[in-house]
């Protein structure tokens, strides 16, 4: 009769999320939410180039939309709780990872470790990430809140957008820049990664210029609006 | 040709290590890179020094014994190539080598460029393995298996265990390895009815022995001597998933 092998390191049983692979694909599932919301704020935002009047009847429609069925702000609410819950358990699972994996090489090596797989984008997840979350706090005292916008969180919409961006804050626009190219950077690498860590990966060439395409068209999405204030084409 | 080595030198596991500044004179660029540590080893003994351990077995690149970070690379720039079967032509004459052993919690340090592996052995242990009534082998022919799945098993068996994968992922990660394994069980017949407790049981010893997630660097596969394809983690991560859910 055969036996099991006793193995001198017991196999931890702390459920799903406390391994490796749980974590992993928790960090795949809260980004893809995440990149779900990317193209939705992306659109949203182009439509300041249709003028401050679509643009502001937009965010308008954003908390009232369903009415009067739904209380106002009903989608806007829901929104809110799923992008921080995806928000903190994204950030949870890479800062569990991130010290999973400093603990695994506790000693360094003296040689530079040289790259063998190329692949820049991969090497900026976890500062960039950290880059990332700065910018959401910032974006959201600036844009949303209004505590650091100029024109204060009681004007519409697309006059917080031109006031903040104002040639004057050339430092808010390099900022919003600088994060857009590091958000550009996380999911070049995070959507071919989401679809490994869930086993849906196959045909890597095609995938990463899939991921390659997808960041960089919203990441132009992006920057187009900041751009548009600063060279004056919105205002 | 003549080369400056700077070897990680450890005595013991408990030994803080440092590296030490060789020099090595009339070099072949025949040698290979193990021939080469051993004419710095003769000469070391000679003079009543230590010589540099390191492991080596077959030294004709399927076993996995031998394997350090040459230049901060897991057996040397050379791809798809065990430390035993780089040579000294890709290197250049008075070239500075570091040598330094595999770096991982779960591959504790031996002695000088030696470390423990035992690690690796566990997780096989936990699963990968087919539990069949042992007697004599059945003809060949018995289960079918179908060409495109067989290839791809046998792409992935044919891992050698080196720990490359460990040394060059900079979260120290053993997806590589674990994810051969599974790979090569789960796309056969014989490994169908262990499939997802051996996929359950080989991630969680690989968690439990330290190493680190994997973050799809793409680094193991990169200086994996056997080319061992990255899907295998995707297959691996599937395979789990799959199991978890039931």
């Amino acid at each position: 009769m055969a036996t099991a092998p006793t193995l001198p390191h017991a196999a931890h049983k702390g459920g799903f999320y406390a391994s490796s692979n749980g974590k992993k694909a928790l960090m795949a599932v809260t980004g893809a939410v995440l990149v779900l919301f990317l193209v939705g704020h992306m659109l949203g935002n182009l439509k300041i180039f249709l003028g401050a009047g679509s643009f502001n009847h937009y965010a308008e429609w954003l908390r009232t939309v369903g009415s009067p069925a739904l209380p106002n702000r009903t989608l806007l609410t829901i929104a809110e709780i799923v992008l921080a819950l995806a928000v903190v358990l994204h950030m949870w699972s890479a800062v569990s990872l991130a010290r999973r994996a400093a603990k695994a090489r506790p000693v360094k090596y003296a040689a530079k470790r040289k790259s063998q797989a190329g692949g820049y984008a991969t090497h900026t997840m976890r500062y960039g990430g950290v880059i990332i979350l700065l910018f959401v706090i910032w974006h959201l005292l600036d844009l949303t809140f209004g505590v650091v916008n100029p024109k204060g969180g009681d004007a519409t919409p697309y006059d917080r957008v031109v006031a903040g961006f104002d040639p004057s804050r050339w430092w808010v626009t390099v900022f919003y820049l600088v994060a857009m190219v590091m958000v550009g950077l996380h999911l070049r690498h995070g959507l071919w990664s989401a679809l490994q860590t869930l086993g849906l990966a196959h045909r890597y060439a095609a995938l990463k210029a899939g991921s390659a395409v997808i960041a960089t068209v919203l990441v132009l999405g992006f920057v187009a609006v900041p751009i548009a204030v600063m060279i004056g084409a919105v205002k | 040709m003549n080369l400056t080595l700077k070897i990680w030198r450890q005595n013991g596991p408990a030994d803080r290590g440092r590296m030490v500044t060789y020099r090595v004179e009339d070099v072949s660029p025949d040698m290979s890179f193990l021939e080469m540590l051993d004419v710095l080893n003769e000469r070391l003994i000679l003079e009543g020094d230590d010589p540099v351990a390191f492991d080596h077995d077959c030294r004709e690149g399927i076993c996995g014994m031998c394997g350090m970070v040459i230049n901060g690379v897991a057996h040397g720039e050379q791809r798809a190539t065990t430390t035993c079967q780089l040579h000294m032509r890709h290197f250049e004459d008075g070239a500075v080598v570091t040598i330094e052993p595999w770096r991982a919690a779960p591959f504790p340090v031996v002695k000088d460029l030696v470390v423990d592996r035992s690690s690796f052995d566990r997780i096989i242990q936990a699963g990968g393995f087919i539990s069949v009534p042992a007697g004599s082998a059945p003809d060949a022919h018995a289960i079918p298996v179908p060409k495109d799945d067989a290839d791809a098993a046998f792409d992935a068996a044919t891992c050698i265990g080196c720990g490359a994968c460990v040394a060059a992922c900079p979260n120290g990660s053993a997806s590589l390895f674990t994810a051969a394994k599974i790979t090569h069980l789960s796309l056969l017949p014989q490994g169908q009815p262990e499939r997802a407790s051996r996929a359950k049981a080989m991630v969680e010893q690989m968690d439990a022995e330290g190493f680190g997630g994997c973050t799809n660097t793409g680094e193991c596969t990169a200086v994996c001597p056997k080319g061992i394809p990255l899907d295998t983690i995707a297959r691996m991560n599937a395979e789990f998933l799959k199991a978890s859910s039931k």
